[in-house]
């Protein structure tokens, strides 16, 4: 069996299938969903820090985009939901492509620059000189289109899509050209690849998830502040998520998510700052310690990670 | 209106480029992203709460005390996290993600301690050490510290004091970096980390210094956060690293000079904006620092970019 099935059957395919049964047995359907939201935003950065080696430290950026294409297509022009998902999806490629020349930056300057441009995408929508058109400071709401039933089979197909591109990019030569740019541009162009091209690719592919599933989640939540869809946890939770399991991998980021997402809920909502202060020390001692992440426990011994 | 914004922007810019110098130092000589740079500028206002609510005295004195405190434990934080993180394989991108960890812990701490409170100081209590001296020794007569004119223009005394101060650290540390030793060496780390190893320089020593006085200097400018942002929460921390960020790439790098230009620009342009244009002027930092980025991309810093 070729690799690119066996991952698509038994890492994707079982994922989606729990996560298509749990409502009908687990009660708190909001926690289900975050945990959705965020398998597929960890699995939107790395497709973005893991194949091409930039840090997106404002990724939130395309999320809030993406919930705000939805916000104002259901509000303007009432569109149904579905489409309005796609039209934030599309906000998020938007973005990206507004933002593509951060690409030129490296290091720490790409980071903080899309640091910058998250911010700055949240002080423009926010602005109550806007209030026409995104409702500023006010924040929206959309109880025409509210249906979290559906929002969660989209939200699932969301993360089916998102999982398949990472599955194609660890099985084929475009994702290996990847990883060969991020370890060293030069060395890759002179092989024949083409550098820009290929990680503008992946930026907007990453920026699509993100718009997507900003899309998806308007639509869950139906009532929302710039705050909250722009919040930088978002950017930071997928990051450590997807960087805890190891990134450049399939099952590493869904491992980070449902260990530390978990570790959130059980003890995050009622002791916040406890929560905080447990999640900073353990991204320290990530860094220091474990900086390939929890995969890197299999590797070394010489497993197979896929 | 605009020689107010003028003289007001430059009062500002001087206590901005003291809460950018710091961060300017620590990327500079290490290659480190300190992403708790802010934290460290909300330590240095707790300092100042501290040593007005417990001993009672005007909060300049938290000025040495703060710059001390953080010196020691920025030596300490440095031999306890940075040489493992430069053994890794790509430090510069860990460091974000480690510095963004240090800022969690101490923003969760702070707040385990403190509450989430919004906490200020009167403004009155900073700068009254000087009424003192000048009725004890010069007997004058005490008058309230009333706004301070300039161009005919009247400004709170807090902000002439913390453009003063800052003045006066940034000095210092141009003093540090090209008057004595141990800044020759440093200087010479920041140019060539490696050459500088090959000569023999102690560039573990010559780091946890830069290091130390980045932090000192973070908190020596939180010590005035209080009177300039009118109040600080344990929450501060993460805007004010946004801002410094955007103070420090306006300027240039290894150069404090360069922080300070950056800094002033900045406060000009933020109080021009604030002053005509106010609904706009939060995107402003973000903007900006967007906009040199892209636009001065090689030599930024002084760092080479990937060519792609």
């Amino acid at each position: 069996m070729p690799s690119i099935l066996r991952h698509l059957l038994f890492i994707v395919v079982p994922l989606i299938a729990v996560f298509a049964v749990l409502p009908g047995v687990y009660q708190n359907h909001l926690l289900l969903f975050n945990f959705v939201i965020f398998l597929t935003l960890a699995q939107g950065v790395n497709i973005i820090y893991g194949f091409t080696g930039y840090l997106p430290f404002g990724y939130v950026g395309f999320f809030g985009a993406g919930a705000y294409g939805f916000a104002i297509m259901v509000m303007h022009y009432q569109s149904p939901a579905i489409i309005a998902v796609l039209v934030g999806g599309l906000v998020g490629v938007a973005l990206g492509l507004l933002l593509t020349p951060l690409l030129r930056l490296s290091g720490a300057y790409f980071a903080i620059a899309n640091l910058a441009a998250s911010l700055a995408v949240l002080h423009f929508v926010a602005n109550p000189a806007l209030e026409n058109i995104t409702r500023g400071p006010y924040g929206v709401s959309l109880t025409g289109t509210f249906n979290p039933n559906d929002a969660y089979a989209a939200a699932l197909v969301v993360l089916t899509l998102t999982l398949a591109a990472v599955v194609y990019l660890k099985n084929s030569s475009f994702g290996l050209a990847l990883q060969a740019v991020r370890e060293d541009a030069v060395s890759a162009s002179m092989a024949g690849v083409s550098v820009v091209k290929m990680r503008v690719i992946a930026w907007l592919a990453s920026a699509l998830v993100a718009g997507l599933a900003g899309g998806v989640y308007a639509w869950y939540v139906s009532v929302f502040y710039p705050d909250n869809v722009f919040s930088g946890d978002f950017s930071i939770f997928a990051i450590v998520f997807a960087l805890f399991g190891g990134v450049a991998t399939i099952t590493g980021p869904i491992v980070g998510v449902i260990i530390l997402y978990g570790v959130y809920n059980l003890i995050g909502f009622t002791t916040p700052q406890y929560f905080q202060l447990i999640y900073g020390l353990l991204i320290m001692g990530l860094v220091l310690f474990l900086p390939a992440g929890l995969v890197s426990l299999a590797t070394r011994r010489g497993w197979h990670v896929p | 209106m605009l020689v107010y914004a003028l003289v007001a922007g430059v009062l500002f810019g001087l206590y901005f480029s003291l809460v950018g110098i710091g961060l300017n130092l620590v990327f500079g000589v290490m290659r480190i992203v300190n992403l708790a740079h802010g934290d460290f500028l909300m330590l240095g206002a707790f300092v100042a709460f501290g040593v007005v609510t417990l001993a009672g005295i005007d909060p300049l004195f938290a000025v040495p005390l703060a710059f001390v405190i953080f010196l020691l434990s920025g030596l300490l934080l440095y031999w306890v996290l940075v040489p493992r993180l430069q053994g890794s394989v790509n430090p510069e991108m860990l460091s974000i993600i480690l510095f963004f960890g240090l800022s969690q812990v101490i923003e969760a701490v702070t707040t385990i301690f403190f509450g989430t409170s919004e906490r200020s100081i009167q403004s009155r209590l900073l700068g009254t050490v000087f009424q003192t001296i000048k009725v004890k020794l010069f007997g004058g007569k005490p008058d309230g510290s009333g706004p301070i004119q300039i161009f005919g223009q009247g400004f709170p005394a807090p902000w002439v004091i913390a453009a003063v101060t800052s003045l006066i650290a940034i000095a210092l540390v141009y003093v540090y970096l090209y008057r004595t030793r141990l800044g020759t060496l440093t200087r010479a780390v920041m140019s060539r980390r490696d050459e500088a190893l090959a000569t023999g320089i102690d560039v573990d020593r010559v780091s946890a210094a830069a290091f130390g006085i980045g932090l000192g200097l973070a908190s020596l400018a939180g010590v005035f956060a209080p009177f300039m942002f009118g109040s600080v929460t344990p929450a501060f921390g993460a805007d004010a690293t946004v801002t410094s960020f955007a103070i420090v790439v306006l300027g240039s790098l290894g150069n404090p000079l360069g922080t300070a230009l950056g800094g002033v620009v900045y406060g000009v342009c933020y109080m021009l904006v604030q002053t005509y244009l106010s609904s706009w002027a939060d995107l402003l930092p973000y903007v900006l620092l967007i906009f040199i980025l892209l636009l001065r991309p090689s030599g930024l810093l002084g760092r080479r970019v990937r060519v792609a």
